[in-house]
């Protein structure tokens, strides 16, 4: 490319730091800062940065959406279908309209409407207390029709199964929330093959001299948000103002205009403190579009927060699998074919595929895949934290773990030789050392019936951006500094990154900088899916920042007789660079500004190097995150119960903003994964086609007694790619950590684990220790 | 939940003279579409009178609560050498009391491996030896199930993983209580008293009942008695006991399985008396007879403990989805033996 007036070529440090950096080139836009040295060279980011909330949390300071109380609020909820399947017959609100503090009903199924799932919703409404709520809840008089109806995914691949949907109202989607190929076929209740095929896969297969094959299963899991889902809305004449749990902003408030026929100029969406998302709270979703037209007809506040039961029937979920993998390769661990078929189901709603995992992590010639999905009458899935590849990461890096076993190789060795990424080679390295992977013995090693093992899995996951990502950084006249945007910290820290950003920009504390965040008054800001927020933001926090450091820079050369381009802002000055001598306090510059304030705004600019994919606002960046996981568990082969006592953890994520921030999101990622291989399922009666573990009860999350030590080790990983080099940890984190405990327990046990959750009973019946029932 | 009334009863014969009906009668009477009219049932700690209330499946006109009754919390060493727990005496005090820890250590044990620290801290003894089952169908308002009035059980030919391997026909629920395993085993008794200021001392084991009993009742508490002490018997020399809990996740779980061991060993070592009680093996703490039989007047080993393990699983009868229980009760009661006899 030409360089013009807008672009001008800088060097960047380029590669892994502990393998040793170079340079690379890149051309950037020429309104936008130098590159960013490596982070020993810097003095706020990549330091271990405490969370400017955190005493707030802890102390319980921080407003949630769920403490968020306006005047005259009313309080929200929602009827919801006692079937799996049924048409709405008739449905009465009279008895309901005259409980005392009743504002407004609004129906949802009118008659004739088929519900689809325990839990969809049938009516809401909104009343002075949420005891009166409940009793008009109560009083919705609703004659159901019932339905044949079908709840578990092998009985719905039998096309005589009853068919949950028409072709008209099956929704698209794939398990990334992106539009499911168009023209799929729909047979019954199963749609698809979406397929990818590489080379010749029965050439593969027959050069292979060992081929392993296994069938895997993956429960249905739920996000189990510690904050559910919640909004207030408050619609008035002049406008809406929305506060929800949410992670994105700026997204919402699209979707409000959309669904609401107003100017975006006339919505607000707000969220301050947020307890998780893990992608279930993506977007506007059934209840908030209940909330807001409650809202509007009662022409009051409405606050409708879903409770737990509602949380885990109608607020999304990892879909279930069941895959079949065939992986062939010479006796030297070269992989001639990897064959994938699954079938997932997302309930009502959304793709239910295994992703790209198989297709794109190791090199091998052959590939192919047919991923259906299968429609049930559950409630509908939706992205959850690694979606896809958390699923069929189970199952690929099980099957490399067998080939291995079966080729007698290593299997660090074994992916050494077929995984081509440099990053995940040097991750291999640092892990192994720190789990002390040469104590690794043959499975069943240990006398007693307590059995120990290591395992290994590695990941796979795309780095996002969103491209429109926009971010204010303003300087007032006495010296303090705000950045704004609508960006939402979902848990994850992002304000403190910022702060971070600007502060390394400004030459000062990240204490000092204030942070505005989650309110679609400030410049629109990123999703908190895909793990894109600080690939997203903090490059044009950077930018923004490093642009009104020059305008104050221009306010303080005269007094400090350099020209501007000579001033740098280093601990809380403005210095002359090259004469330290000569400076002014950062507060004294601001002093001498025109206005009250000054500012910049800045939006994301393209990687520089370019992207893979553009699709919309979203982009995909040209290199993948990698990430590799060790687990040591302890298997008791007379009770089966698996204790995971410790696992290492090696990830990267570009540049590290923040290394106490980023350990305590991938202990996060590690503790879901823990908690997915071992405990979670959403159990649903097949008799009557209702979860019968709606709760935290029965549904089993790991808790502090199960959490093992957890080892963090991130790579510093540069590319020269945007102003921060900065890219996301959340996923990636969570998607090597089943599977690393399954090998584990294969080592210990020498019986392998095909299916989530790995509870004592599925280990005892492994281990053939279950008496056959008389 | 519905709307109710408060009362905190002052004395016993308050508590008693205010209530109207048990818990499961109240339920009964909800889940059978009686008019809830002026039910009054009893609270102690609350924990599974709020789950209740808040599953739709208890809505009593009001609630009594024991709480500010003097002494009724007491712990006091007996004459005999025995322990009298008052019932509002809560599960987190019982863990830690030194004359538990010390004599009844199966009981410190059980109670400690109950819920999470945050319930023990306000869950008491006598509500936990009281509470409902925690089937997933009869908790559930959507399932009118037998024990609640209804005419069939979901569990049998639904979703039974965690339900009872014996005793389960026609209602397979396991009783709840943890530290009823550990009590049945020490040859507790509860003390009832009622209006009139009568009280009845009932052997603990006794007290519990099975299904073909009584359907809805786990037990034979009366519509005005007030459960107001445990009774731990004075224990002879030689007594060794232990309880182990094997839950999914040690955090907050209730168990798959849990067993009590209380031996009386002569001074040969070989042992005179044997107690042995599964725990969410049935609906009532599960006696094993027939292990307890086999380990009488022999040395404790291994072999034996292994085939004490087995004898005690002999007659379960488990349902599609729970058989892997029987490998975990064997385990379980082979560990809790040695445990006991050798420490």
């Amino acid at each position: 490319m030409a360089t013009d007036e807008t672009q001008r070529t800088e060097a960047f440090p380029s590669g892994i730091v502990s393998v040793g950096l170079s340079e690379v080139k890149r051309q950037i836009p020429s309104d936008e800062p130098p590159p960013l040295p490596p982070n020993a060279e810097l003095a706020v980011i990549g330091k271990p940065t405490a969370r400017q909330n955190g005493r707030a949390k802890v102390t319980g300071a921080i407003r949630f959406t769920v403490d968020i109380s306006l005047p005259n609020m009313l309080h929200g909820g929602i009827l919801r279908s006692p079937l799996p399947h049924a048409a709405v017959a008739a449905i009465d609100v009279v008895a309901a309209a005259l409980v005392p503090g009743v504002r407004a009903i609004l129906p949802i199924a009118t008659p004739d409407a088929i519900l689809r799932y325990v839990g969809a919703p049938v009516a809401a409404v909104a009343a002075d207390s949420p005891a009166a709520a409940e009793e008009a809840l109560r009083l919705i008089r609703v004659d159901y029709k019932p339905l044949p109806f079908v709840a578990d995914l092998d009985v719905a691949r039998n096309p005589a199964s009853p068919p949950v949907h028409d072709s008209a109202s099956a929704p698209a989607g794939d398990a990334h929330g992106f539009p499911a190929p168009a023209g799929l076929p729909l047979h019954g209740n199963v749609r698809g093959p979406a397929t990818v095929t590489r080379g010749v896969i029965s050439q593969g297969l027959a050069e292979a001299d060992i081929v392993v094959e296994g069938e895997y299963r993956t429960a249905v899991q739920t996000h189990c948000c510690l904050e559910p889902h919640a909004i207030v809305a408050d619609w008035r004449t002049d406008g809406l103002t929305v506060y929800m749990s949410t992670q994105f902003t700026a997204g919402v408030r699209h979707e409000l205009a959309a669904a609401f026929d107003l100017p975006l100029s006339r919505v607000r969406v707000i969220v301050d403190g947020m307890g998780g998302g893990f992608g279930s709270k993506s977007s506007l979703g059934n209840y908030g579009r209940f909330a807001v037209a409650l809202s509007r007809q009662a022409q009051a506040p409405v606050r409708l927060v879903l409770d737990r039961e509602e949380e885990q029937m109608d607020a999304g979920n990892r879909p279930g699998t069941w895959q079949q993998l065939r992986v062939g390769a010479k006796r030297d661990g070269t992989l001639t074919a990897i064959s994938v078929l699954s079938y997932g189901t997302a309930g009502v709603a959304v793709g239910a595929g295994v992703g790209s995992f198989a297709e794109a992590l190791y090199a091998c010639p052959n590939f192919e895949s047919a991923q259906y999905d299968v429609f049930i009458n559950a409630g509908p899935g939706c992205a959850m934290r690694g979606p896809g590849n958390v699923q069929g990461a189970f199952a690929l890096e099980q099957a490399i773990d067998e080939l291995a076993g079966r080729l007698s190789i290593d299997p660090l060795a074994l992916r050494d030789r077929i995984d081509p990424s440099p990053v995940r080679r040097e991750e291999r390295r640092i892990g192994a050392d720190r789990i002390g992977w040469h104590r690794r013995r043959a499975s069943g090693a240990d006398a007693g019936p307590v059995k120990r093992g290591l395992g290994v899995a590695q990941s796979l996951w795309g780095a996002n951006v969103q491209i429109n990502a926009s971010c204010e950084v303003r300087v007032m006249r006495d010296g303090s500094v705000e950045v704004l945007s609508s960006v939402q910290d979902i848990g994850t820290g992002i304000g403190t990154v910022l702060a971070q950003v600007v502060a390394e920009v400004l030459g000062l504390r990240p204490e000092a900088i204030t942070v505005r965040i989650g309110d679609t008054e400030f410049p629109a800001g990123p999703p908190s899916y895909g793990s894109r927020t600080t690939a997203s933001i903090t490059p044009p926090a950077r930018t923004a920042a490093w642009r009104v450091l020059q305008a104050l820079c221009r306010e303080a050369a005269p007094v400090l007789n350099a020209a501007p381009e000579q001033l740098a802002a280093r601990d809380g000055k403005i210095v002359v660079l090259g004469d330290p001598g000569r400076g002014m306090k950062f507060a004294d510059a601001a002093a001498r500004l025109r206005t009250d304030w000054i500012s910049a705004v800045a939006s994301r600019s393209d990687d520089y190097g370019g992207f893979r994919r553009r699709i919309g606002d979203a982009a995909i960046a040209l290199q993948d995150l990698g990430g590799v996981q060790f687990a040591e568990v302890a298997v008791d082969t007379e009770t089966g119960i698996i204790r995971v006592e410790r696992v290492v953890a090696v990830q990267d994520c570009g540049r590290p903003m923040n290394p106490r921030q980023i350990e305590s999101q991938v202990q996060g990622g590690v503790l879901m994964g823990i908690s997915f291989a071992l405990f979670e399922e959403r159990i649903i009666d097949q008799n009557s086609g209702r979860m019968v573990n709606p709760n935290l009860e029965q549904y089993k999350l790991l808790g502090a007694r199960e959490t093992p030590e957890i080892e963090v080790a991130v790579l510093e990983n540069y590319q020269g790619q945007s102003a921060t080099d900065a890219y996301g940890i959340a996923e990636p984190s969570n998607i090597a950590t089943a599977p690393a405990i399954a090998n584990a327990v294969y080592n210990a046990i020498g019986v392998r684990l095909r299916t989530t959750p790995m509870t004592p009973a599925a280990v005892l019946a492994a281990l053939g220790k279950i008496p056959a029932r008389s | 939940m519905n709307r109710f009334a408060w009362v905190n009863a002052r004395t016993i014969e308050e508590a008693s003279a205010a209530v109207s009906a048990t818990v499961a009668d109240a339920m009964t009477e909800l889940a059978g579409n009686a008019a809830a009219g002026d039910t009054a049932v009893l609270k102690a700690g609350g924990v599974d009178v709020l789950d209740l209330l808040k599953e739709g499946l208890l809505a009593p006109a009001r609630i009594v609560s024991l709480r500010g009754i003097p002494g009724l919390d007491a712990v006091v060493e007996e004459a005999g050498g025995g322990l009298r727990i008052g019932s509002m005496a809560t599960l987190s005090r019982l863990a830690d009391h030194p004359v538990v820890r010390r004599r009844y250590p199966a009981l410190s044990e059980a109670v400690r491996a109950s819920a999470s620290p945050q319930i023990r801290n306000v869950a008491t003894l006598g509500g936990n030896l009281l509470q409902r089952p925690r089937c997933w169908y009869f908790r559930a308002h959507e399932y009118h199930c037998l024990r609640k009035g209804g005419g069939h059980c979901f569990a049998i030919a639904g979703e039974n993983q965690y339900h009872a391997i014996f005793d389960n026909r026609p209602c397979a629920i396991v009783h709840p209580s943890t530290a009823a395993t550990a009590l049945v085993a020490l040859g507790a008794t509860v003390e009832l008293a009622d209006a009139q200021g009568a009280v009845r001392q009932v052997l603990l084991e006794d007290f519990f009942g099975p299904p073909d009993r009584d359907l809805q009742r786990e037990n034979d508490l009366k519509p005005r008695e007030v459960l107001t002490a445990i009774r731990l018997p004075a224990l002879p020399a030689g007594t060794h006991m232990a309880h182990l809990k094997q839950g999914e996740k040690d955090s907050f779980d209730w168990p798959l399985a849990d067993v009590a061991v209380v031996l009386e060993l002569s001074p040969d070592g070989s042992c005179r008396k044997a107690a042995l009680v599964l725990g969410t093996a049935a609906p009532v703490p599960h006696r094993a007879k027939q292990a307890e039989g086999l380990l009488a007047g022999k040395h404790i080993g291994e072999d034996l403990a292994r085939e004490a393990g087995r004898a005690a699983l002999e007659g379960a009868t488990p349902l599609a989805k729970n058989a892997y229980k029987l490998p975990l009760f064997e385990t379980l009661v082979r560990r809790a033996i040695l445990k006991a006899a050798l420490g």
